[in-house]
């Protein structure tokens, strides 16, 4: 194949369309990384085939060995590098993706700063090609949560000046499937390809659930026993903050066989002794939170 | 070399053996910890995730505990370290790490954005070197077939953890190989453990668990080794439930880092603490 060492693994995949096999079947349109069909495994890390150099990914395969393409992950393949995106669109669908805007309707448009919409323009910047949800480990084993794509959509709608569903939205993604089921791994700020960062927006929708009052559920009640185990000690309680991150009785009942074992082994603490300088942690927590106090509601603009 | 020692939590909780475990190790290791007796929790990513300038300060306080004894910080758990390191990139910036100075000086402390964060794993490669760390093994783990497994946080986002050492998401199976033991290769080893989530949404943690711990099995691997106890506390520690889930037995022994190489190294199970972990630790050297 003439394919030059500066051109990218989407155009070594045309290459063999044209001249080796014309039944490969993929998806690309833009060749400029703005569409963001042609996501698949490159390598074994998700990414678009036209924003990856064949020469960079021949540097990470190493040399002698060949480059590894294969479809998109956590998504059912419809053919060769093809796959089913239909969960993508339905989970975007699924946070609402549109303004829902409350109050009188302006004669004209409604008015933002600039500043308000510079703080979503990244998350704007989403092409929605599916790289996040490709590598996303909560998908991995479970399809029923939204993922990042659609986290950080939702997220760009919170931070909408013209949006007033704020606490709708928040409430709905504090449910099962919704913030508190990522891991915090990283694998979606890794592989996007235009630097969204869902995670940091999903931790921020967690923040931002929790200061609206949404906090009977274990994400927020792990949150809270872990900020007050520090703040009063200085370090973590495993034990206390295991047992408070629980639903009830019920719950912990689950984790009883493990408690036991560990305890049996001499791995649970019988007691949790601050820190020397608990007192010195427990005051810059006060002056912390006069600092920079939890932002309540925020304010619309208009 | 003398370094300011950061156990993090679960070392002093949770997990003794690994605490003790680093002790034994250290000496031969040329490696002398100062320990950070007043270091705080780093927060885990759960207190940046709640008010950022109060993670970055419980961070700096400890950043400058070091910094007043000139000493690096080593850390031993992959969530301390990119939780440190994190901050630590935060408090470059002079204006801001003037601001959160202000919440550390009533207590006399101020942090000059100088102290390194280093965990074990990486002074292993970097500082002793393999080399060195080869002419060390008194047992060599020959036959021994290791699943290492990496712990996010200490492999991402590559831009923090490894920008200017590309490889340090190959560092375990060097260390392994060095040791005299055979790393074994499967897709797992960079996931999450689904420790994260475990009080959240029990089950998917227990499927990834699982799922981790099974490709493992069946790449052939012997034992699993990894350099975040809180990977350990859910792979070692939840393992048996992870079989439930997964509908099939696994019975894999995790490893904490210093286990491993202290094995190697010459120590016995008894001294590692290999008996206190949930999944039955056989006869390693043995093999």
């Amino acid at each position: 194949m003439d394919v030059p060492d500066y051109g990218t693994v989407l155009d070594a995949l045309l290459a063999i369309r044209e001249g080796v096999d014309e039944t490969l079947t993929l998806r690309c349109s833009c060749r400029s990384h703005i569409c963001g069909s042609c996501v698949m495994k490159i390598n074994h890390r998700s990414a678009l085939a036209c924003k990856t150099k064949l020469q960079a990914a021949q540097e990470r395969a190493g040399s002698g060995h060949p480059i590894v393409v294969q479809p998109a992950g956590n998504m059912p393949v419809i053919k060769d590098l093809v796959v089913d995106l239909e969960g993508l669109w339905s989970k975007v669908r699924a946070v609402d993706p549109y303004l829902q805007p409350t109050g009188p309707v302006p004669e004209r448009e409604y008015i933002v700063s600039n500043e308000a919409m510079l703080n979503v323009r990244e998350a704007t910047a989403c092409i929605l090609c599916g790289a996040c949800m490709s590598e996303c480990t909560v998908l991995e084993v479970d399809d029923r949560f939204l993922g990042p794509a659609p986290l950080a959509k939702a997220w760009r709608f919170t931070e909408d000046p013209r949006d007033g569903a704020d606490r709708a939205r928040l409430e709905a993604l504090s449910q099962p499937g919704g913030v508190w089921d990522c891991t915090h791994c990283f694998q979606c700020v890794e592989v996007c390809p235009k630097d969204v960062r869902p995670m940091d927006r999903i931790l921020e929708l967690r923040r931002r659930a929790m200061a609206e009052g949404f906090t009977d559920n274990n994400g927020s009640r792990h949150s809270q026993a872990f900020v007050d185990s520090i703040g009063s000690t200085g370090w973590l309680d495993e034990t206390r903050v295991a047992m408070r991150s629980t639903a009830g009785l019920r719950e912990l009942r689950g984790w009883v066989g493990v408690g036991w074992r560990s305890f049996v082994r001499g791995k649970v603490p019988l007691r949790h002794r601050p820190i020397p300088g608990a007192m010195h942690v427990r005051a810059i927590f006060q002056r912390a939170a006069a600092n920079d106090p939890p932002r309540q509601v925020r304010r619309r603009e208009q | 070399m003398k370094t300011a020692f950061y156990p993090g939590c679960v070392a002093k909780g949770g997990a003794p053996e690994l605490y003790r475990s680093v002790r034994l190790v250290s000496e031969p290791l040329g490696i002398t910890p100062v320990e950070l007796m007043d270091a705080a929790c780093t927060g885990a990513g759960v207190l940046t995730e709640r008010n950022p300038l109060l993670a970055d300060a419980i961070n700096a306080r400890t950043f400058a505990m070091a910094e007043r004894s000139g000493l690096p910080i080593m850390t031993i758990c992959s969530t301390c370290t990119g939780t440190m390191l994190e901050c630590n990139l935060r408090l470059q910036d002079p204006a801001y790490r003037g601001r959160v100075n202000e919440l550390l000086a009533p207590e006399g402390l101020e942090y000059r954005g100088t102290t390194e964060i280093r965990h074990l794993l990486w002074i292993l490669v970097e500082e002793i070197g393999l080399e060195r760390l080869g002419a060390l093994v008194r047992r060599p783990l020959q036959g021994l077939r290791v699943a290492p497994f990496y712990g996010c946080y200490i492999v991402r986002p590559s831009n923090r953890v490894s920008a200017d050492h590309p490889d340090r998401d190959h560092y375990l199976e060097a260390v392994i190989a060095c040791l005299g033991a055979t790393a074994v290769e499967y897709e797992g080893a960079r996931k999450c453990c689904g420790f994260p989530i475990t009080t959240m949404n029990r089950t998917n943690a227990l499927r990834m668990t699982g799922k981790h711990v099974a490709e493992a099995k069946d790449q052939g691997a012997d034992v699993m080794v990894t350099p975040c106890p809180l990977c350990h506390l859910e792979l070692d520690g939840q393992q048996s439930e992870a079989s439930g889930v997964l509908g099939r037995p696994l019975g894999l022994p995790v490893l904490h880092l210093p286990q491993l190489l202290g094995l190697a190294l010459g120590f016995s199970a008894e001294q590692l603490g290999l008996r206190s972990h949930l999944v039955h630790v056989g006869d390693l050297v043995g093999k």
